[in-house]
């Protein structure tokens, strides 16, 4: 399992030009585009335009993801939603390279129809039902922060709140109260839906979720599935931008892990196994 | 009160998108001796009648009017006694 050191948030203060400098090379974040998937490009949008990151867009069809830092499963309908939500993406020829990249440590950002194939694959706990009102939810809620502790929220504070639209007819998380408790005692929880001020509340809920449930990561701290979209809450030009904190989270926890081995500055890290902190 | 279980499955002239793509995940998983994957819809529903005549004639109504949609579905039930 992945092991990744994270510390206070240094993109706040750093412009992505200096970031860059400092690294001395970008990310490369892999987008996959399953047949049906439908913010593929928001997701290739933001990374490449707005993080200046490397992106690439990854047909299904692929066996392997190539030379790939981040993965993303973006959102949308794939398959049709057939049999389940994302029951059948599992199956494309890429999802083999994506399970062995998972097992390697490396870090996988599922949105939406992403997150419901990462529970289908098996990656993550739990499955997602259809939305209590029977009505596809579609509006921005707010989430709370509830594990600052991950390579996708370093750059956030637990107790935050983000304000990031859903677009969902499936996200109602459950799951057994045996794997509730686990999640619970190990902090996998990363998002709830919550009122402005950071209570979990019914109201706040829009989809029915167990324990108001809008994101957890997996127990190595390197695959997170949320049904909010960050993508769509990351370019100015839209209106909101908390979603972009979980892109810099990445971007930032990349910077970390790099500038130790590289200079051994391990002394502004906080050293971290699995996401139980 | 009855209990009746209805099964519509679409008519073999009708070509199911669905049933094809989760053969496909079948023979991915190795069982490629799976053919002729079809996906329908099963539904459970109680009547509260005093005769099985009337609970399978409610039964195939609502199958006929709602359950099924006879230009593409066929659907076939059954009706048991329960204690209400």
């Amino acid at each position: 399992m992945g092991e990744w050191l994270i510390g206070e948030c240094m993109v706040n203060q750093l412009t992505n030009y200096s970031v860059n400098q400092l690294t001395r090379m970008r990310l490369k974040f892999a987008v996959v585009v399953f047949p049906g998937s439908n913010c593929d490009h928001d997701a290739h949008y933001v990374t490449e335009t707005i993080l200046g990151q490397e992106s690439r867009l990854i047909w299904h069809k692929e066996s392997s993801l190539g030379d790939v830092d981040v993965v993303i499963l973006p959102g949308g309908f794939s398959y049709g939603d057939y049999l389940r939500c994302g029951a059948l993406a599992r199956f494309s020829p890429i999802m083999k390279d994506v399970v062995r990249f998972a097992e390697n440590g490396g870090l996988i950002l599922g949105i939406c129809n992403g997150f419901q194939i990462l529970v289908e694959a098996g990656l993550l706990p739990g499955v997602l039902l259809r939305n209590s009102s029977l009505k596809f939810a579609c509006k921005y809620v707010r989430v709370r922060v509830e594990n600052a502790k991950t390579p996708f929220t370093s750059c956030c504070k637990r107790g935050d709140v983000l304000e990031i639209p859903i677009a969902h007819g499936d996200g109602n998380y459950f799951t057994d109260p045996v794997t509730l408790k686990r999640l619970e005692e190990n902090r996998q929880i990363v998002f709830r839906y919550c009122e402005r001020d950071g209570r979990i509340t019914e109201r706040a809920n829009p989809n029915g979720s167990l324990s108001n449930i809008a994101g957890v990561i997996n127990e190595g701290g390197n695959v997170l599935g949320m049904m909010p979209h960050p993508e769509r809450a990351s370019d100015p030009v839209l209106g909101h931008t908390d979603g972009r904190r979980i892109f810099d989270s990445i971007v930032e926890s990349f910077i970390l892990a790099r500038s130790t081995s590289s200079s051994g500055h391990q002394s502004q890290l906080v050293r971290k196994e699995g996401v139980g902190v | 009160m009855f209990h009746s279980k209805i099964l519509v499955t679409l008519r073999r002239s009708i070509l199911d998108p669905q049933g094809k793509a989760v053969e496909h995940g079948v023979h991915s998983l190795g069982f490629v001796s799976v053919k002729n994957v079809r996906i329908g819809k099963y539904v459970e529903m109680d009547v509260d009648v005093t005769t099985k005549g009337e609970a399978e004639k409610i039964t195939r109504e609502v199958s006929e009017k709602l359950l099924a949609n006879p230009v593409m579905e066929d659907f076939t039930f059954t009706v048991e006694e329960v204690s209400s």
